[in-house]
């Protein structure tokens, strides 16, 4: 296992959240969304800016900023 | 028996299409008070049971963060609804669960609507209903909402939820140990001093003053403001303690025993998936061509140009059809109306006024239709996907793209539905700034500004000017954009944490319902301001006539070339057919006469009001390089840009003209000796960033929801053209 923060990983990598390290409007969006611990996420891809970052969970697509994914410990 | 129903749920779960089922035709579309989300609301008859219908914003949460939560937790709890019913999409159940949790744990009398059962088992998802509904304890409908299917039986089960009249206990969620003490002890206080509890149940009181949500803070201190200080240190010790010991806060605690109560719900058989979880779904294969990083945004460009060109081409013709009905509208009032003052108001002011802004119809009705393919489809989200990280930069929001390019980003489009397009953004501050910079771009009515004065001065770089002034257009909006960002609409970026919907073939009914939707709206909003307006224009360029002593030097002057002329001449043009040629001398005459009436259109102009007004602008608007007559024509193209033309030709005594064929008047103004190119490209610049045409203010007023806004977009954006103008023709001139 690995802790990696989510900016850092790569198109179709797949792992679990271990933490959100952000309070706040920002915090409870990401939350809102389904992103908590212990949920299951797969980089789809990126934008051809390679900004905004999409990620599949739970059944659907969520597309979140690079510097949003920041706060997103994910284990590998 | 009549109860009011409305319908909740997230964003893309179907809500808009279930509305549609149930209301069809008979819906009424206003906004919430004071804000600018939009409320839908229609009727639906159930077995003599009148149903008030109302569409709540989707949302994805019940917090008090964006407009959209708030207004829908205010309506449940300051309307209290019978019943809500809770659209849930089935195959994506957990995250569309969250918000159900919520309102369960309001103690909302709630029936969930199961949508697109359909979808989910393409997917290989089976959903126990029963089982959801034991677990829950709500009654579940499945239905699809777009066939329709299963809405009778949904709307029994939401009937009898609503006779039981609000007996509803709260759902109790766990929390841990350390929050679910804190919210018991929070609980006791709150109930033994009947704190806001005639509104809430006292356990969500408990949970939103851990959740820190503001509005129920802000209503706690003006109630009991020593009850309320304790709630808040309460909430400032487990916080502290929560950090301590297992570095989160309590507002993210909640979120995950919410989510893990419902995955314990679906835990338990709700749901049995039968294929491949990895199966690669046909959504994500059609996003790794739309939203590639090569093939991407060459596709976007090209459903952009398509989008263009199906609403120029395909609007020609009922644009035709509008402008021949005014035409001949104006012609049949001048007719019967006798000459004068009425019938100049009928004809210049009101047919023309009125029917500059309906003759648009036709247009915006197309542009919306492209936008709602593209909104229902799932595209518009790829786009903004696409874009956000340049859009970003400026302190705007992927989403802007839509608004800029409708509002002539593709030189050609209209301000008035791109300030509108600008509804699909979700952030606030970003949503102000598009609505502000989009009229900048290159609107159709501008362009015949461009290409006469391009064609007078710029003849031999046509298309390299054409470009340039897009580049301009898009240069200015974005840097004006960010400088708002900076100053007064300051504030950190709205998180971006948008759904990628999956793609799907839009209904023809709801195309129909939000194109039309949207036109009315236009049409309601152009329609009733614009006719006061128009009147007001057209008596600044009215009066105060010419003095007696003038006419009748102009009635003295037409006498005299008539005189001159032979009476056969002069019968000659009125009985003559139409189409017959005149004889050299009766042309002649035409002539001479033509010269002298617009002759005397120039002086009463000059005289009028706004000639005055014109005129008494000289004085600073020479430093920009205008004189008096394009002054008049620059205040009558705030009306509506089109008229910049065509009053130029009337101050410059060519009569009538044609914005689609200057030709003349470009000749004119090239050889003038008042003109020059410094002076053209000033007045080209002018144009495109001075105050937004009348219709469009309006719009930006309503969209903004305050006039506060319509007015700094007249005042900035002309004081920022006149300098970004002075600095080009001063400039200019030096070299």
């Amino acid at each position: 296992m690995r802790r990696l923060i989510m900016r850092q990983m790569t198109d179709n990598q797949s792992g679990t959240i271990s933490a959100i390290k952000v309070s706040g409007e920002l915090g409870r969006r990401i939350r809102d969304m389904g992103l908590v611990p212990g949920t299951e996420v797969m980089i789809q891809g990126r934008a051809p800016l390679y900004d905004p970052v999409a990620l599949r969970l739970k059944g659907f697509t969520l597309t979140l900023r690079n510097n949003e994914a920041e706060h997103i410990e994910v284990e590998v | 028996m009549e109860a009011t129903v409305a319908l909740g749920g997230n964003p893309n779960s179907g809500k808009t299409t279930l509305f549609n089922a149930l209301t069809g035709a008979r819906q009424h579309v206003g906004n919430y008070p004071g804000v600018t989300v939009e409320k839908k609301e229609g009727t639906y008859a159930h077995n003599g049971c009148k149903m008030h219908i109302v569409d709540l914003p989707g949302t994805y949460s019940l917090t008090a963060y964006s407009v959209e939560e708030r207004v829908a937790r205010d309506f449940l709890v300051m309307e209290k609804p019978e019943v809500v019913i809770d659209i849930v999409d089935a195959s994506n159940l957990e995250r569309n669960l969250y918000l159900t949790v919520q309102l369960l744990e309001m103690g909302i009398p709630t029936c969930i609507a199961l949508n697109m059962m359909d979808v989910a088992k393409s997917r290989g998802l089976e959903i126990d209903v029963e089982k959801l509904s034991a677990l829950l304890s709500v009654p579940v409908a499945p239905i699809i909402a777009r066939t329709g299917q299963g809405k009778r039986e949904l709307m029994d089960k939401a009937a009898r939820v609503a006779e039981k009249k609000g007996e509803t206990t709260p759902l109790v969620v766990s929390y841990g140990s350390d929050l679910d003490q804190a919210i018991l002890q929070m609980q006791r206080e709150i109930e033994e001093r009947r704190f806001l509890t005639d509104i809430h149940p006292s356990r969500w009181i408990a949970i939103k003053y851990l959740e820190k949500d503001e509005q129920i803070l802000a209503k706690g201190r003006e109630t009991n403001l020593s009850l309320a200080t304790w709630l808040e240190r309460t909430v400032e010790k487990v916080s502290v303690h929560l950090q301590q010991t297992l570095d989160t806060y309590p507002e993210a605690m909640i979120a995950d025993y919410r989510y893990g109560h419902i995955r314990s719900v679906l835990k338990q058989d709700v749901i049995r998936e039968t294929y491949d979880k990895d199966r690669v779904q046909t959504s994500d294969k059609i996003d790794k061509v739309l939203t590639n990083r090569f093939l991407g945004p060459i596709i976007m460009l090209l459903v952009l140009m398509g989008l263009y060109q199906f609403t120029f081409t395909y609007s020609e013709i009922p644009l035709g059809w509008f402008e021949a009905f005014f035409g001949w509208l104006g012609d049949a009032a001048s007719a019967i109306l006798p000459d004068g003052l009425l019938k100049s108001l009928i004809v210049s002011g009101i047919i023309d006024g009125v029917g500059g802004v309906l003759g648009f119809v036709p247009l915006i009705m197309f542009m919306f239709l492209g936008i709602a393919l593209l909104e229902d489809s799932g595209y518009l989200a790829r786009v903004a996907f696409m874009l956000d990280r340049v859009f970003m930069i400026f302190g705007l929001h992927g989403s802007s793209v839509m608004a800029y390019i409708v509002s002539g980003g593709i030189a050609g489009g209209c301000a008035v539905p791109g300030v509108m397009a600008a509804r699909t953004l979700r952030s606030p501050r970003e949503r102000l700034a598009t609505l502000l910079t989009a009229p900048f771009m290159n609107c159709g009515a501008k362009l015949p500004v461009f290409a006469l004065l391009i064609a007078a001065f710029f003849a031999e770089n046509e298309a390299l000017m054409m470009f340039i002034l897009t580049l301009v257009a898009w240069s200015g909006a974005l840097i004006v954009a960010k400088l708002l960002r900076l100053t007064i609409i300051r504030g950190e970026a709205t998180p971006f944490v948008m759904e990628l919907p999956p793609y799907r073939l839009p209904t023809f009914r709801g195309l129909m319902i939000h194109t039309w939707e949207r036109t009315w709206h236009y049409i309601k909003k152009a329609g009733t301001v614009i006719l006061g307006i128009s009147v007001i224009l057209w008596a600044l360029m009215t009066f105060p006539g010419l003095p007696d002593s003038e006419v009748q030097h102009f009635e003295s002057e037409r006498d005299l070339v008539e005189a001159a002329a032979s009476p056969a001449v002069i019968q000659e043009p009125e009985s003559a057919d139409k189409e017959a040629e005149l004889s050299a001398d009766a042309s002649a005459l035409k002539e001479k006469l033509a010269a002298i009436n617009t002759e005397e259109a120039e002086t009463a102009l000059r005289h009028s009001i706004a000639g005055r007004i014109g005129t008494a602008l000289e004085s600073v608007s020479y430093l920009a390089g205008f004189d008096w007559r394009t002054n008049i024509a620059l205040v009558g193209g705030f009306a509506a840009k089109e008229v910049v033309v065509s009053t130029l030709g009337t101050a410059y005594s060519l009569g009538e003209v044609d914005p689609e064929e200057n030709e003349s008047l470009a000749q004119r103004l090239a050889s003038s000796p008042n003109w020059n190119p410094q002076k053209a490209i000033s007045l080209i610049i002018f144009t495109i960033f001075y105050a937004p045409c009348l219709v469009t203010v309006v719009c930006i007023a309503k969209e903004a929801g305050s006039w506060k806004w319509g007015a700094f977009s007249m005042t900035f954006n002309t004081a920022l053209a006149f300098g970004l103008s002075v600095l080009a023709y001063q400039i200019g001139s030096l070299i």
